[in-house]
């Protein structure tokens, strides 16, 4: 059976199809927060080196791997929506970078409150933190460009540019960071080799990440509805809603 | 040829003009009227290709503009609310300059001559922020004297002009569609232009 | 058409040579203000000075992109560049160039002479000046992306350094670092390899990336 994919990217039918979806995705946030924290918190043993205070890795590393994920995701629905004049795409790009910002600030929180115990500082110039911060740089940037905007397509399709530009950077400031400071540590989890952390360790932390997820889908496509319904305001359907929830 | 089929254009929230028709033909003018924010402008810059109608198409001897880009380009001469002139430059450096921009490149001895033509002569030298508002309009449309291309889009050419000024530049149109060329243009002005055929086009 | 548009804005910079001029002395005293604050203690002077200049390089050559494409924008000459038949990314080449020569060799002119108010050796006053040679060209083709976006917006001044600056890092770390290396008599090969495959990227991305934004922003 073919979907037509294309009735959801109007913005009516996206913005009835988002409002079913979105407590879906705030239940499942929920619960794998909740697991996830228990796990991180009363399961998972005490790390031998770093003692208690290694547990913030339980929101610092999803939060870091959120921040990230987040950029590329925006870039290529900003990209899409150069490309192809699709509007949702382009206000799907703008919803999600709010909480790419936040992702990103909270991972640069979370380091530096694990770094006092760890390294005896709030903050170190190190790699990681450091090309985190940069990218918190490239949001406010996305974000101060769209603001400064008033026409909403040109606000689309000069902030879709600003990303794509920062996605080809993201590599190079990356690595070039990485050469700058060689003194960092290891990568927390990679896939080809075998975890050091126990097993219950990254269980809780990939519960985490899952809810960060569930928690960014769900925030996206609420600030996704309230653009849609700014910019659509002098439509015929969106009086049409506004007729309804005044007869409720 | 230049032909444009159902042209919307919405600005914001409000929508400035829909279900626009037209064709031109070679020496064909089109003159387009209407009250200040009725969008004579935003027509004039969208059949540049400066901005994408909100729907329709505009098509250029049958194939639309954006897929012609630059050929479209070479056939065309915009001259806009804003001169295009340097007020750092003389007359001369300005005419040389926005030519080889659009495609033609002309030597000293014919932008004088351009230039002469119009009315700036002992002025060519000069930087053009000391000449005045009428002056700095003739520097821009001396570039109809020296440019070769059939489909002129001229956006109040008249305005701030003198009546000496304005003879000629009816004189220029009419020289040009007699030669097959095609003009579309806005005006306040009650202007008669003679042409094998005349459009009016009232936004509201 | 490249060089008619280059030596266009020469022309005009030498019109008005006190936006050159302008930008030269911002760099010349923000490098100055230094070892005012910090104090004339030779040896930290020493290690601080390739960052201190290229931060100071950085800035000044932002203060001058904001100049890059309004004059053009509000005269109409950039409606014209738009609607010419020859191709906006050449264009837009030719002025990140003209940029370049009028704000960006000034710059590296007047390293060495700074370098030598924080006491470098010869060799790392050669090493200063040739990594802002290779440097400065990408800042002024990073930076005309940043120029092209805010074109015609209210605070564009401010929001362009929010924007080309965090894009300006890997330049920064390298063209400072290169200097750094030769100072502790390491080698800088890889540093200079490195910005100069900086350039040949932007070179091949920015005229492109600057020719849609202008597209964008005109419309």
């Amino acid at each position: 059976m073919a979907i037509n994919w294309f009735k959801y990217s109007s913005p009516a039918s996206f913005y009835s199809l988002a409002g079913k979806m979105i407590p879906i995705f705030v239940i499942a946030a929920t619960i794998f927060l909740i697991a996830g924290l228990y796990i991180g918190f009363f399961v998972a043993p005490t790390d031998f080196q770093q003692g208690e205070a290694y547990r913030i890795i339980f929101i610092h590393v999803p939060a870091a791997w959120m921040s990230m994920f987040l950029y590329v995701v925006m870039a290529f629905w900003a990209g899409i929506g150069l490309a192809f004049n699709t509007r949702l795409s382009s206000m799907v790009a703008t919803a999600i970078a709010p909480t790419g910002a936040m992702f990103t600030f909270l991972a640069l929180w979370t380091g530096s409150l694990w770094g006092k115990p760890m390294w005896g500082t709030w903050w170190v110039w190190d790699a990681r933190l450091t090309s985190e911060l940069i990218l918190l740089f490239l949001y406010i940037g996305f974000m101060s460009l769209q603001a400064a905007i008033d026409d909403p397509r040109r606000a689309d399709k000069a902030g879709a540019i600003l990303a794509l530009v920062g996605v080809i950077n993201i590599p190079i400031i990356y690595f070039s960071v990485q050469w700058w400071n060689t003194l960092h540590q290891g990568a927390s989890v990679s896939l080809n080799q075998s975890p050091t952390m126990a097993t219950t360790m990254l269980w809780g932390m990939l519960i985490m990440a899952l809810a960060s997820w569930m928690y960014s889908i769900a925030m996206t496509l609420m600030r996704t509805r309230v653009i849609i319904l700014e910019r659509e305001s002098h439509t015929a359907w969106v009086s049409e809603l506004h007729q309804k929830e005044i007869a409720r | 040829m230049l032909q444009g089929s159902n042209l919307v254009c919405i600005r914001g929230d409000r929508r400035l003009f829909r279900d626009i028709n037209f064709s031109l033909e070679a020496g064909g003018l089109m003159q387009v009227g209407g009250p200040n924010g009725s969008g004579k402008t935003s027509l004039l810059r969208m059949l540049c290709g400066l901005s994408a109608p909100a729907h329709g198409d505009i098509r250029w001897c049958g194939e639309t503009i954006r897929s012609l880009g630059e050929v479209y380009y070479r056939a065309l001469t915009y001259l806009g609310h804003l001169s295009g002139t340097k007020d750092d430059l003389t007359a001369i450096e300005n005419l040389r300059i926005s030519s080889a921009l659009a495609g033609t490149e002309i030597d000293e001895k014919k932008a004088r001559d351009a230039l002469r033509h119009i009315g700036l002569k002992g002025r060519e030298l000069l930087p053009v922020k000391v000449l005045s508002q009428g002056q700095k309009k003739r520097v821009a449309l001396a570039r109809l004297l020296v440019c070769d291309t059939p489909l002129w889009i001229l956006d109040e050419p008249l305005a701030a002009l003198d009546i000496h000024a304005i003879k000629l530049i009816k004189e220029l149109l009419e020289k040009h569609l007699i030669q097959g060329g095609m003009v579309v243009m806005t005006t306040h002005q009650e202007i008669d232009i003679a042409a094998a055929a005349t459009h009016k086009l009232q936004l509201t | 058409m490249f060089w008619w548009i280059i030596k266009r804005d020469i022309l005009l910079a030498m019109r008005r040579r006190s936006d050159v001029l302008t930008t030269l002395f911002f760099f010349v005293i923000v490098v100055s203000l230094f070892p005012l604050s910090v104090g004339p203690e030779i040896n930290m002077l020493r290690t601080m000075a390739p960052g201190v200049v290229w931060v100071a390089a950085l800035l000044a050559s932002m203060l001058s992109l904001g100049r890059m494409f309004s004059g053009d924008y509000q005269d109409g000459t950039l409606e014209q560049m738009l609607l010419s038949p020859h191709s906006l990314s050449l264009l837009v080449l030719g002025k990140a160039f003209a940029h370049w020569l009028v704000s960006g060799v000034p710059l590296v002119l007047m390293a060495p002479v700074l370098g030598i108010q924080y006491d470098l050796s010869v060799d790392a006053l050669l090493v200063l000046t040739a990594s802002l040679l290779l440097g400065t060209p990408v800042l002024s083709l990073i930076g005309a992306i940043g120029a092209a976006l805010t074109l015609g917006l209210r605070g564009g001044g401010v929001l362009v350094s929010l924007l080309v600056l965090p894009l300006y890092i890997p330049v920064l770390i390298f063209g400072s670092g290169a200097v750094e290396a030769s100072a502790a008599g390491l080698g800088y090969d890889a540093h200079f390899s490195l910005l100069g495959a900086f350039f040949l990227v932007s070179l091949v991305f920015a005229p492109w990336a600057v020719a849609s934004s202008l597209r964008i922003s005109m419309e």
